[in-house]
C-alpha cells in the first residue's frame, strides 16, 4: 500500500455561535491516495467545504477544529500534522499554495477585483519561488510573465498575452474558472483541493473543465479532493467517493461500489433521486422525505434516522452508528451493518 | 418510500419564523446591552426636555450679582454609612481689593439634600400650577445655597440653566432631523417614484445643496437673522435653516430606494391587483425601508445637536436670554474666566453624553434592522 | 470618463454665477447695511458721527444703490480678479483673505495628514484584532472623539493647559514672530504652535476614519478573494494590505476630495476659539458686520472649494477602482 499523501483522522469542526454549538464537522475520516481523485459528495450544509477548508487552517472563528488529526505526508519526509501548525505560521504558509492549493467555489468573487489576474498568479509563483525552485537565480520580472502566460496556454486560455492582464470581471465564467486553476497548479501542488469548481458555470464548459482537470492529473501526477453535490461529476472524476451527511461519514469506498452496490440506505436515497431518462413519461421524481435538519436541531443517534427507511427503532435514534466495513475497501456507518459498533456522540 | 414524520419539539427556529419584522428587530437590538443603556439615557434626557422645571433646584434666569461663581457643590449620597444625600455648604467673603464676594466650599458644614421639595411656582406641562420640585434642600426659605453645578457670573445657577438648555438643544435636534427626514422622504420619493421632470429638478436641487459649503452658509443664513426676533422665531428658524441642508442625503437614498423597488414585482403585482399609487407607496414600498430610514435618522440628530451647539456658541444661534448648550458654553470662551470657574465647561460633557447615546442607539438600530449583518 | 469630467468643469462657471447670486442675497439679508452697524458701534463706544457724514459715506461705499447695481458692481470687479474693498478694514479684500487663506491652508493640510496617518492603520488593527483589549479601546476613543464637538476639545485642552502649565495656547505664533516676515524662524514658531489646533480639528475625522476603515475592512474580510490569498500562503499583513485594505480605502480615498473643504470650513469654529488669523473669524466679523464684499469673496471661495473638491473626489473614485474606469458605458 503506497502512502497515502493526505490522511484525514477523525476530524471535527465545532462553530461557537452566540445560538448554539454547531458541529459542523463531528468525526470524519479518509485516505487521499497519490495522484488519486477523491469525490466528496453531499447535500448543502453536510460540512464538505468545511472540511476541506479545515485542511489548510482556513476555517474562520467562530469555528475552531476541535478534534483528529489531518496528516500530510511529503515524498519520504515523516508525516506532518496540519492540525497542530500555527495557522498563521511560516510551515503552514510553506505548504499552503505550493503543497496544498485550493481552488475555491466562486471563481468571480475568489480573484481580487482591482489587480489582473496575471499579477495575482505571478505573486503565489514569487511566495514559493524557493521551493520549486530551490537554487538558481531569482525569478525576473519578465519570467515570471512568460511562465504564467505559458501556464495559462496549459490550461485552455486563447489569447494568454493578452488575458494576463485582464481583470476576472472582464473573463468569462470558463476563463475565470481557467485562470484559477492555473494559479492553483502553479507552483506544482502534490494535492490540489477543488471545492465545487463546475457549480457556478453551464454545463458545456463544465465538460471542458472537467477534461481539463483530468488531463493536468494525469499530466502532473496530483491528487484531488473532489467537492462537489452532483453525483454525475463524481461518476466522472472520481476513483474513491466518500458520502457525507450532517458532519459526518455516510459511506465511502470505490466509484464502482458507491454506484453499483450502495449500501448505506442515503447513498440508495441519493443514487434513487438521480432524475432518469428511461422510466415512462409521468413518472414522479424521487425525493428523500424530510429536509436537513437545522444545525442547531441534529437529531439524536444516527444523523440521518429522522428520515430513514430503514431506520430501526430504539437503536439508530439512540446511539451514532460507527464506520465499518461492508465489503472490500467499502465503509459505511449504519447500524443495518454494525449493529455492535456505536461512536460517543 | 415510507414518510417519517420528524417528531421534533418546537425549536427556536420555529419562534422566529413567526415574528414580524419589528419583533425581530426588537430581539436584535436587545443583544446590543451599549444601545439598550444608551436608549435608557435618552429616556431620561428626553424626561427632562418633557419638564425642566421639576428638575431644577433654582429659576434658571434669576441673577444676583453677590452670587457668581459660586463653585459646584458635589452631592454625596452617603452620610458616613448612611444613605442620607447631602451637600458641602458654600462659604462668601469679600475681597478687599476687588470688592466682590468670592466663594469657596465649605466642608465642614453639611446641607443635607431631600426629594420632592417645594420650590419655585411654575407650571407642570404649561398647564398645572405647580411649586413641585425633584430636588431642593430642606429649609425653603432659600438660607441654605444648593447649586448642584455651581453659578456663573451673574449668579445664575448652572444646573437649573442646564437642565433647561437640554430641553432646546435636545428639542432642536429632534425636530430639524424629522423636518429633514421629512423632506427627504417627500422629495426623494417624487424623484424615485415619478421620475420624469419632477426627478431631474429635484436631482439639480440636490446637487446645488450638496455643493454648498455648510458651515459657512450656515454662520451667513443664522447671521441673517434679525436681531429682533423673538426666541421662539429665532428657534424655528435655527431648525428650518439645519434642516434645509440635511435631507439632502436622504433625499438621494430614498430616491435611489423607490428607482429599484419601482422594478420589483411585488410592486407590479400590487399594481396588477389594482391598488391605488398611495396604497402602494406607503404600504408596499415604505415599510421596506422604514427601519433604515429611522436608523438614519437617529444618527443624524447628533450632527444637529453639534451644529446647533456650534452655532449658539459662536452667538449665532440661539440667544439669550433662551437657554441652550451652546448658549451656556459661550459663557466658557474666555480662559480666564474658564480658569476661575471650571464648572462652567460641563454642559460640553452634557454634549457628549447624548451625542454619545444616540450614536450607540443609532449603531445598535441600524445593525438590527439590517437584516444581512452577523 | 473623461466626457464626465469635462461636462462637470464646464458647469463650473454657470454653478458658480448661481451661488454668487444666493450668496450675495444672504449677505445682504439682514435690515440695514454695513453703515448701521458701523454707526451702532460707534455710538456704544462714545463716539458719534452725524448724518451727513453717514450720508457721504453712504454714496462713497456705493451703499446707497439698490441691490443689484451693489451685485454686479462686485461681479464686474471679480470678472477682473479685484475681490473688491472691505469696508471694515478699508484694505483690499485680496490682501486680507490672501495672509490668511495660506495658514488656513497649511492647518487643513496638518490635519489631514494627521487624520489619515493615525487612522487608517488603527482601523487595520482593529479589524484584524476584533473583540480585543485594543480594539474596545479605540472603540471608546472613537466613540468619544466622534461625539465631541471640536471647539468643546479646544476648550478643555485650552484650559487644561492654562491651568496646570499656565501656558497660553491661543494664536499661531508667539508675540515676536505675529507681524514678522517669513523667515525660518517664523516657520519653526507657526510649527510649533500650529500642532495644537490641527489635532483638535482632526480628532472628530480621525474617528469617524478610523470607525468607517474598522466597518469596510471588516466586511471585506469576509470575501473570498481573502480565503484564496491566504490559501496561496500569504502572511496576514501582508495579505491584508494588499487586498482588502485596498478594496476598504477605495471608497474612503474618494472623501479625500470632500474632506479638505470640509476642513476648511470646520476649522471656522475652532478658529474662532483659539484666536487663530484663519478665514474662519474674518468671515463672522464680516458677516456680522455686513462687510458684504468681504464675506461673499470669502463664501464664493469656499463654494468653488467646494465643487472642486467634489469634482477631485470622483475623478480618484474612477482612478483607483478599475471596475469604474473601465466600465465606460456602465
Amino acid at each position: 500500500m503506497t502512502t497515502p499523501v493526505l490522511q484525514v483522522k477523525d476530524l471535527r469542526v465545532h462553530f461557537f455561535l452566540d445560538e448554539g454549538l454547531v458541529r459542523a464537522v463531528d468525526g470524519v475520516s479518509f485516505d487521499v491516495a497519490p495522484g488519486q481523485v477523491v469525490g466528496i459528495v453531499g447535500e448543502s450544509g453536510c460540512g464538505k467545504s468545511v472540511t476541506m477548508k479545515a485542511i489548510l487552517q482556513l476555517v474562520e472563528p467562530p469555528g475552531r477544529i476541535v478534534g483528529g488529526r489531518i496528516l500530510f505526508h511529503k515524498d519520504s519526509a515523516p508525516a506532518v500534522d496540519l492540525t497542530q501548525l500555527s495557522p498563521k505560521g511560516p510551515e503552514l504558509r510553506a505548504i499552503r499554495g505550493a503543497e496544498i492549493a485550493l481552488i475555491p467555489q466562486e471563481p468571480m468573487a475568489a480573484f481580487s477585483p482591482v489587480h489582473s489576474v496575471g499579477e495575482q498568479v505571478i505573486e503565489a509563483l514569487r511566495l514559493h519561488e524557493r521551493q520549486w525552485r530551490p537554487s538558481g537565480p531569482r525569478l525576473s520580472r519578465a519570467e515570471a510573465r512568460s511562465m504564467t502566460v505559458d501556464l495559462f496556454r496549459n490550461v485552455g486560455i486563447s489569447m494568454p498575452d493578452e488575458r494576463v492582464d485582464a481583470y476576472s470581471w472582464q473573463l468569462s465564467g470558463g476563463l475565470r474558472q481557467r485562470a484559477m486553476i492555473a494559479m492553483a497548479l502553479s507552483c506544482r501542488p502534490r494535492l490540489l483541493i477543488a471545492d465545487e469548481p463546475t457549480t457556478a458555470i453551464d454545463v458545456t464548459t463544465q465538460a471542458q473543465i472537467l477534461n481539463l482537470l483530468r488531463d493536468l492529473q494525469r499530466r502532473h501526477g496530483t491528487a484531488i479532493v473532489f467537492i462537489t453535490h452532483d453525483l454525475g461529476v463524481i461518476a466522472q472524476m472520481a476513483r474513491d467517493v466518500v458520502v457525507m451527511y450532517l458532519g459526518r461519514v455516510m459511506e465511502q469506498g470505490s466509484v464502482e461500489q458507491i454506484f453499483h452496490a450502495p449500501k448505506h440506505p442515503y447513498t440508495r436515497a441519493l443514487l434513487k433521486s438521480i432524475p432518469s431518462v428511461n422510466v415512462p413519461p409521468r413518472t414522479l421524481l424521487p425525493t428523500i422525505a424530510g429536509s436537513i435538519p437545522h444545525p442547531l436541531g441534529r437529531p439524536r443517534g444516527c444523523p440521518f434516522h429522522p428520515r430513514c427507511p430503514d431506520a430501526i427503532a430504539g437503536v439508530c435514534s439512540e446511539r451514532v452508528p460507527a464506520l465499518g466495513p461492508v465489503g472490500p475497501n467499502q465503509l459505511a456507518s449504519c447500524f443495518l451493518y454494525h449493529r455492535d459498533e456505536a461512536v460517543e456522540p | 418510500m415510507s414518510v417519517l414524520a420528524p417528531a421534533a419539539p418546537v425549536t427556536a427556529e420555529d419562534r422566529v419564523s413567526v415574528a414580524s419584522n419589528w419583533r425581530l428587530v426588537w430581539w436584535r437590538f436587545r443583544k446590543h446591552r451599549l444601545a439598550l443603556v444608551s436608549a435608557l439615557v435618552l429616556l431620561v434626557l428626553y424626561l427632562v426636555v418633557l419638564c425642566p422645571d421639576f428638575f431644577s433646584t433654582q429659576d434658571p434666569e434669576a441673577t444676583e450679582a453677590k452670587l457668581a461663581f459660586i463653585p459646584l457643590q458635589r452631592l454625596h449620597v452617603f452620610d458616613g454609612w448612611r444613605p442620607a444625600p447631602w451637600v458641602p455648604d458654600v462659604a462668601g467673603k469679600r475681597n478687599p481689593t476687588t470688592l466682590r464676594m468670592e466663594w469657596r466650599v465649605d466642608q465642614a458644614r453639611k446641607i443635607p439634600v431631600r426629594f420632592l421639595v417645594t420650590g419655585y411656582p411654575y407650571r407642570l406641562l404649561g398647564v398645572v400650577p405647580t411649586r413641585l420640585h425633584l430636588l431642593g434642600t430642606a429649609e425653603a426659605d432659600g438660607r441654605e445655597r444648593l447649586h448642584l453645578l455651581g453659578t456663573d457670573r451673574l449668579g445664575r445657577d448652572q444646573w437649573s440653566r442646564l437642565v433647561h438648555g437640554t430641553r432646546t438643544s435636545m428639542t432642536i435636534g429632534l425636530t430639524a432631523v424629522t423636518f429633514s427626514v421629512i423632506l427627504g422622504v417627500l422629495l426623494g420619493g417624487i424623484s424615485g417614484y415619478y421620475g420624469g421632470l419632477a426627478d431631474a429638478v429635484i436631482q439639480r436641487l440636490i446637487e446645488l445643496l450638496q455643493s454648498l459649503p455648510t458651515i459657512p452658509i450656515w454662520l451667513a443664513l443664522t447671521a441673517a437673522l434679525p436681531r429682533d426676533w423673538s426666541p421662539q422665531q429665532v428657534f424655528f428658524a435655527i431648525t428650518v435653516i439645519l434642516s434645509l441642508v440635511g435631507w439632502t442625503t436622504l433625499g438621494r437614498e430614498v430616491r435611489g430606494r423607490f428607482l429599484a423597488l419601482r422594478e420589483e414585482d411585488f410592486v407590479l403585482a400590487a399594481e396588477l391587483a389594482g391598488a391605488s399609487r398611495g396604497r402602494i407607496i406607503l404600504r408596499h414600498m415604505v415599510p421596506t425601508f422604514l427601519s433604515h430610514i429611522i436608523a438614519t435618522s437617529t444618527l443624524a440628530v447628533p450632527a444637529m445637536i453639534i451644529n446647533e451647539t456650534s452655532l449658539s456658541f459662536l452667538g449665532l444661534g440661539i440667544r439669550p436670554p433662551a437657554i441652550s448648550w451652546g448658549v451656556l458654553l459661550q459663557e466658557a470662551q474666555n480662559i480666564q474666566t474658564v480658569a476661575l470657574a471650571p464648572w462652567l465647561l460641563v454642559p460640553g460633557a452634557v454634549v457628549i453624553l447624548s451625542v454619545l447615546a444616540f450614536n450607540l442607539v443609532g449603531d445598535g438600530l441600524r445593525d438590527a434592522a439590517d437584516p444581512y449583518s452577523p | 470618463m473623461t466626457r464626465y469630467v469635462l461636462k462637470r468643469l464646464v458647469l463650473l462657471p454657470a454653478l458658480l454665477f448661481l451661488f454668487s447670486v444666493t450668496v450675495f442675497a444672504i449677505v445682504q439679508a439682514p435690515p440695514g447695511d454695513f453703515l448701521t452697524t458701523y454707526v451702532a458701534t460707534l455710538a456704544s463706544s462714545g463716539s458719534s458721527i452725524n448724518a451727513e457724514q453717514v450720508e457721504a459715506l453712504r454714496r462713497e461705499y456705493g451703499l446707497d444703490r439698490p441691490v443689484w447695481v451693489q451685485y454686479l458692481r462686485w461681479m464686474e470687479n471679480l470678472a477682473k480678479g479685484n475681490l473688491g474693498l472691505s469696508l471694515e478694514y478699508q484694505r483690499p479684500n485680496a490682501e486680507l483673505i490672501g495672509e490668511r487663506l495660506v495658514l488656513t491652508m497649511v492647518l487643513a493640510l496638518l490635519s489631514f495628514v494627521f487624520t489619515w496617518v493615525v487612522a487608517v492603520p488603527a482601523g487595520i488593527y482593529s479589524a484584524m484584532h476584533p473583540r480585543s483589549v485594543v480594539d474596545y479601546l479605540l472603540t471608546v476613543v472613537n466613540y468619544v472623539g466622534v461625539a465631541t464637538p471640536n471647539f468643546m476639545l479646544a476648550l478643555v485642552l485650552m484650559w487644561a493647559a492654562f491651568a496646570y502649565f499656565g501656558m497660553s495656547v491661543t494664536g499661531l505664533f508667539s508675540p515676536d514672530f505675529v507681524e514678522a516676515p517669513w523667515s525660518g524662524a517664523r516657520v519653526l514658531d507657526l510649527l510649533k504652535h500650529i500642532w495644537l489646533p490641527a489635532v483638535v480639528l482632526g480628532v472628530a475625522g480621525t474617528a469617524r476614519l478610523t470607525r468607517v476603515m474598522r466597518a469596510n475592512l471588516l466586511d471585506e474580510l469576509n470575501k473570498p478573494y481573502v480565503t484564496t490569498a491566504r490559501a496561496k500562503g500569504l502572511s496576514e499583513w501582508r495579505l491584508v494590505v494588499r487586498y482588502p485594505a485596498r478594496l476598504a480605502l477605495n471608497p474612503l480615498v474618494s472623501t479625500i476630495g470632500w474632506y479638505l473643504p470640509a476642513l476648511f470650513s470646520g476649522s471656522l469654529i475652532v478658529a474662532t476659539v483659539m484666536n487663530l488669523p484663519n478665514i474662519g473669524p474674518l468671515l463672522l466679523r464680516a458677516l456680522i458686520n455686513q462687510d458684504m464684499y468681504l464675506a461673499g469673496s470669502i463664501l464664493l471661495i469656499y463654494c468653488f472649494l467646494t465643487i472642486v473638491g467634489t469634482l477631485v473626489s470622483d475623478i480618484l473614485l474612477a482612478w483607483l477602482d478599475p471596475r469604474i474606469r473601465l466600465e465606460e458605458g456602465g
